[in-house]
């Protein structure tokens, strides 16, 4: 035993394509588990050592059966049971020692590949996330890690050394009587025959069933998030209808799987008793001939019991292993999905950003649009010269949002550049450019920390309570017009978000806006910040935004014409492109395009004159 | 403090009499998810025995073989020794095919008893009023029924069978040694004294442990699920690095106590050995003598060696069994807690029916409060006549979404009544209320799913082409069929690709197909551009004019088309009028609405 032997985890399953397919998969967690690997091998010894011992008891015995009790002599009995004694404890020595040197550092390569497996989620784009739900990714994180450790530190150690223990068992029966030997190892193809049908069709089910319990979590998701809405439609009932077809389907699969289950306990218990019946049979009837002592019959069967463990548990041991090698597909899906937006291979900096922003012929589509439909920014240009604010218009669906997502990289353009201070946003790192320009978004994240630590996200320099960093805290909150929070239970040290006190949609966009307020950066990008404030605070938090944004660059994304006050210019996206920019009574004056978005007031005066002629 | 419901769910420091009545309150409910299987609860045990019984005959066929059938063989009488082999095949085959057969048998028992419990969780958590679900966080309710149901699965599939048939095993291997030979079986009896204590020390250190490891999962998880749900923000705020340190102390603090854990089974594990491996030499010892005196038989002493040593095989997967029967009795013991919550919106016991609604909504005597000492609405009377379009004005907080919340019964009012045609909201049948009754909120929320699925919500069993009407009614028809699938477009998850204006308009859509006599729009146009809202207007003055609609907006463009406009201050209702009365006046209203006008171009 090596401390390489991980690396070649001996198969019991004999037809190459599989065990290659299997292996190869497992193989992959090579770079995970080498630290461990030392101790691993040694664990395997151990264990080996044990079984050895527990096989070496039977020896024992024959020759007090053989020697001493056939004569009636009891004078060897004590050796004897001293000796059985003494291996006894050895045994169990060698599987405490087992124990000690696997299982902590299984523990260890759990963690690295749960932290690798998170560190790459944060990586990947927002795309990625887009297509996968978090139902899917926390099973990943979860169970399926789980499942690798209790592999690598149980069911690889016992697959490897059970394996070697049963070539030594079948060596020594062999030894023993050949013919019996023979009867033994003849009975076993059975299993390892199955063994391959079972992996076969095992791997699919589990695989199956492991996605359709990722899919039940989301459901029981959504049916948790959207409870608003089944009760306003008192569609809980149908909800359910839906949630118990998918759990059926399940239950399905889990009673499909506990067949193959079935099927392979029935081999592995059926093929040993068939074995002990016919070894039986033969073995009284060649001491009866004199071939085999009585001593060397009792020792066979106390070996082939000692080897009945060994058999049993590699069906078990296969079904864990095939269940690992589902669990390492499902989390290299995620570390081998290419990432399309990453840092540059030689970065440039920017040291004192002024914060011209521009879009030269801007292009972007997303992956799964159809061909038939132009790019959804088709060659946009704008230019946002430092310090000024921008207002951007356009109707739902034309892509605002997708535009500022541009600027910080959330999606790469797929045509043309967008510049910082005449440098692409490529050719910046991620984490310097999300310096320079920091956003708040309509659908405002809270993350389960308090508002202080949410308000400073965007300032790990804070993170330390400071006089400085209080003052940033207040001004943020005061241009923001959150001073609410200075009412909830523990001020501004209140836990909000997901774990925390609940805050209606209002008050979380303005803890978000006073986070991306206070990030102080030199572009700062709005995505309709505003929308569910009401009208006296949405002004109030405008006449403070002022003083910001007269420094800073600033997109704001805009649906209303007070936010659009707040802008020195207004840029007008329509059809994929900016058709006009100026400022708000120039286009208001020159384009029915802008004119149809912004203004109500028309709408407005018609109405009332109509109320007047009803009045009237 | 009591532990009724989900009350002190987070505590660790029960009292006896609070620990039995958790205890009794999750058996409870393990006896009434088994009952209706209980027939096949039977058939497993009766298979699952004589099974087992079957597998424990091995030894003792040996002993024979050798004591009857080879002295018999000596003699050329083969039959003592065929009939044992032919047993031991009969056995040895009969029980491999009933433990498959049991195999399947309990699989079928536990899924039956998991689909019950998944089905009872997820209606309880729909039964639960807002008012629950907003206290008890939505992180919580998730975890019940997926990190909570697995705990009860993994004990369901593995842990039980684990130990019935381990303890069927020991039991009929110990029955079968001491019918084999006395004296062994007493010195397997006293080895019972050293494997109960160590089991004991196990259990009373384990139990802590599996406690604090379900702690450490549970933070992680919801580290986890928050950075996935808000990777934009993540993103944006270059929190990555902090995250992986924040993690990484979460997965450190869950590696250390699982580490302790797997120490525990450390001990245990070759505790068990060395105590099986020194009570097969006792047996040696005491069997030896007697067969060298003539007493025992040889083959008697192999058999008896043969099950002391089998004796303790199943212990060490009976062991893990406490892993999963402690996370199993945990997460039973908070679901059964969940299941026991009374709505506080309940479904009325003799419902009235209301097959038509003329949507005439009125408050009578009504006061809200959270607690006694919290009023949000303070004791006021009011009469929606059918047909009205009511604006509700005032600032955030003011109770406006409250008020709405009581006529859609999301909650229940502390004191008085809200009727609906002369109904209490109370006694009226959950599906009349419904179909009368529907709110739009403004976090418009979209399940996984298409568009058309999405809007269907207002009426499963709608055509295509009532939902394309529906879509159409509102504007909603030209963003959709610009999307890449039509209406087939998969939404995604969270809404993922359509904007919030467009979300909003799908739940307009939604709510439209509804049909319902009284409509709630709670900002339900928030997100919305000018020309989008536009067109939602105008479709409003055609749609609610024969139905009762309440409309709650910062924006007074909504205004326009009320017949009654109420303005609320501090939950109380302080000005009530027509709009042009309102605007022509000197109240409150009067002067927001000129603030309002201003801001327009």
């Amino acid at each position: 035993m090596t401390t390489t032997a991980p690396q070649h985890p001996p198969h019991s399953i004999p037809t190459p394509a599989a065990r290659s397919n299997t292996f190869r998969t497992l193989l992959r967690l090579y770079p995970y588990a080498k630290p461990a690997l030392p101790r691993l091998g040694l664990g395997m010894l151990a264990a080996l050592l044990a079984s050895l011992v527990a096989l070496a008891i039977p020896q024992v015995l024959q020759q007090l059966v053989d020697g001493a009790l056939s004569q009636g002599d009891t004078a060897p009995i004590w050796p004897a049971v001293l000796t059985v004694l003494g291996l006894g404890v050895l045994e169990a020595g060698m599987i405490a020692l087992r124990r000690w040197f696997v299982l902590v550092p299984g523990t260890h390569i759990e963690s690295r590949m749960r932290n690798a497996l998170y560190a790459r989620l944060q990586d990947l784009p927002v795309t990625f996330h887009d297509r996968w739900p978090s139902g899917q990714l926390l099973s990943r994180a979860v169970s399926d890690l789980n499942m690798i450790r209790r592999w690598i530190s149980f069911g690889l150690v016992l697959l490897v050394v059970n394996f070697l223990t049963i070539i030594a068992g079948v060596v020594i029966l062999l030894s023993m009587n050949w013919i019996l030997g023979v009867i033994f190892l003849v009975c076993s193809i059975p299993i390892w025959i199955y063994g391959y049908v079972f992996e076969e069709k095992y791997s699919v089910i589990a695989r199956r069933s492991q996605d359709q319990s990722g899919d039940l979590a989301t459901a029981v998701e959504e049916s948790v998030h959207g409870i608003r809405v089944l009760k306003a439609f008192g569609r809980g009932s149908f909800a359910l209808k839906s949630f118990a077809s998918q759990a059926e389907e399940l239950r399905g699969t889990e009673i499909e799987k506990a067949r193959a289950i079935a099927g392979i306990w029935l081999w592995l218990l059926l093929v040993p008793d068939v074995a002990f019946a016919l070894c039986l049979v033969s073995g009284v009837w060649l001491t009866s001939q004199g071939q085999l002592s009585v001593g060397e019959l009792v020792a066979f069967f106390a070996t082939a019991t000692v080897l009945r463990f060994p058999v049993e548990s590699i069906g078990f041991l296969l079904s864990m292993t095939f269940d690992t090698r589902t669990a390492t597909d499902r989390f290299f899906d995620i570390l081998d999905t290419p990432n399309t937006i990453t840092d540059p291979p030689r970065p440039v900096t920017i040291t004192s950003p002024r914060g011209r922003l521009a879009f030269e012929n801007v292009h972007f589509r997303y992956a799964d649009s159809p061909e038939r439909f132009p790019d959804l920014l088709d060659g946009v240009n704008l230019v946002l010269e430092p310090g000024e604010t921008m207002a951007l218009v356009g109707l739902t669906g034309s892509g605002k949002s997708t535009l500022t997502a541009l600027t910080t990289r959330l999606y790469d353009v797929t045509d043309g550049s967008v510049t910082l201070d005449g440098v692409d946003v490529r050719a910046l790192r991620r984490d310097e450019l999300r310096r320079h320009i920091a956003m708040a978004f309509e659908d405002a994240t809270l993350f389960s920390a308090s508002v202080r630590d949410n308000v400073l996200l965007g300032r790990p320099e804070f993170a330390e309570r400071s006089p400085q960093a209080d003052a940033a805290l207040a001004e943020a909150l005061q241009i923001a017009q959150a001073a609410f929070v200075h009412d909830l239970p523990n001020g501004v040290d209140t836990l909000v978000g997901e774990e925390g006190m609940s805050l209606s949609g209002g008050q979380r966009q303005r803890v978000a806006l006073a986070r991306a307020v206070a990030a102080a950066p030199a572009v700062l990008v709005l995505d309709d910040p505003l929308s569910a404030l009401d009208v006296n605070t949405e002004s109030l938090v405008e006449a403070a935004l002022r003083r910001v944004l007269a420094s800073t660059t600033a997109l704001i994304v805009a649906h209303r014409p007070s936010t659009v006050m707040l802008a020195d210019r207004v840029a007008l996206l329509e059809a994929g492109r900016i058709t006009a920019v100026g400022t708000h009574s120039e286009l208001l004056a020159t384009s029915p395009h802008y004119k149809f978005v912004i203004s109500s007031l028309e709408d407005e005066e018609r109405r009332e004159s109509e109320r007047a002629g009803e009045a009237l | 403090m009591s532990v009724i419901g989900v009350e002190g769910e987070e505590r660790l420091d029960y009292t006896k009499a609070e620990s039995a009545q958790i205890r009794r309150r999750s058996l409870r409910l393990l006896g009434s998810l088994l009952f209706p299987v209980r027939w096949s609860v039977v058939v497993a045990m009766l298979v699952v025995v004589v099974s087992t019984a079957a597998q424990v005959a091995g030894p003792a066929l040996i002993a024979y073989g050798i004591d009857k059938g080879l002295p018999a063989l000596l003699e050329q009488d083969w039959v003592p020794l065929a009939a044992t082999g032919v047993i031991y095949l009969v056995t040895g085959i009969t029980g491999a095919l009933l433990i498959a057969w049991y195999t399947v048998l309990s699989a079928r028992i536990s899924q039956a008893v998991l689909i019950d419990l998944r089905k009872r969780v997820f209606l309880q958590t729909q039964r639960l009023s807002l008012e629950f679900h907003e206290s008890y966080t939505s992180g919580r309710i998730i975890s019940r029924q997926t990190s909570d149901l697995d705990a009860i699965r993994e004990l369901l599939d593995s842990g039980i069978n684990q130990l019935v048939q381990g303890l069927l095993y020991m039991a009929f291997t110990g029955i079968a040694l001491v019918a084999l030979d006395g004296v062994s079986g007493l010195v397997l009896l006293v080895a019972l004294v050293p494997l109960l204590a160590l089991t004991r020390w196990f259990q009373v250190r384990s139990q802590h442990l599996f406690r604090q490891s379900r702690t450490a999962s549970a933070s992680l998880i919801v580290q986890f699920v928050e950075t996935m749900t808000g990777i934009r923000a993540v993103k944006a705020f270059r929190t990555e690095k902090r995250n992986e340190g924040v993690f990484g102390k979460l997965v450190e603090s869950y590696r250390l106590v699982n580490a302790r854990v797997i120490q525990l089974f450390g001990v245990f594990d070759p505790g068990l050995i060395l105590i099986g491996n020194v009570t097969v030499a006792a047996v040696l010892l005491v069997g030896g003598f007697r067969v060298a005196d003539g007493q025992l038989a040889i083959g008697a002493l192999l058999a008896a060696l043969l099950y002391t040593r089998r004796f303790f095989d199943p212990m060490e997967e009976m062991a893990m069994f406490y892993n999963s029967y402690q996370s199993a009795a945990a997460a039973l013991e908070k679901i059964s807690g969940v299941l026991e919550e009374q709505p506080g919106v309940p479904d009325p016991v003799t419902p009235v029916d209301l097959w038509t609604s003329k949507g005439a909504v009125q408050f009578d005597n009504v006061q809200f409060e959270y607690q006694a000492d919290r009023v949000i609405l303070p004791h006021f009377s009011l009469t929606l006549e059918p047909g009205q379009t009511i604006a509700l004005v005032g600032s955030t907080g003011a109770g406006k979404s409250t008020l709405a919340k009581l006529i859609s019964r999301f909650y229940d009012p502390s004191h008085g009544r809200v009727l609906l045609d002369g109904v209490d909201l109370r006694d009226l049948h959950p599906k009349d209320l419904r179909r009368a009754i529907v709110m739009v909120t403004q976090e418009a929320y979209l399940f996984s799913g298409s568009v058309a699925d999405n809007i269907a919500i207002g009426k499963p069993e709608a055509t295509r082409s009532e939902i394309e009407a529906a879509a159409r009614a509102v504007g909603a028809h030209d963003f959709i069929v610009g999307l890449p699938g039509g209406y087939d477009t998969d939404v995604n998850k969270r809404g993922g690709r359509v904007s919030a204006g467009q979300r909003q308009l799908i739940s307009f859509a939604r709510a439209f197909l509804a049909d319902p006599a009284v409509l709630i729009l709670d900002e339900a146009t928030s997100s919305l551009d000018i020309p989008s809202e536009r067109l939602v207007q105008e479709a409003l003055q055609t749609l609610l004019s024969d139905r009762t609609a309440v409309i709650i907006a910062h924006r007074l463009s909504t205004v326009a088309i009320a017949d009654r406009v109420l303005v609320m201050e501090n939950g109380i209702i302080v000005e009530d009028g027509t709009p042009d009365m309102l605007i022509s006046g000197t109240g409150r209203f009067a002067r927001l609405h000129a603030a309002w006008r201003e801001s327009l171009v």
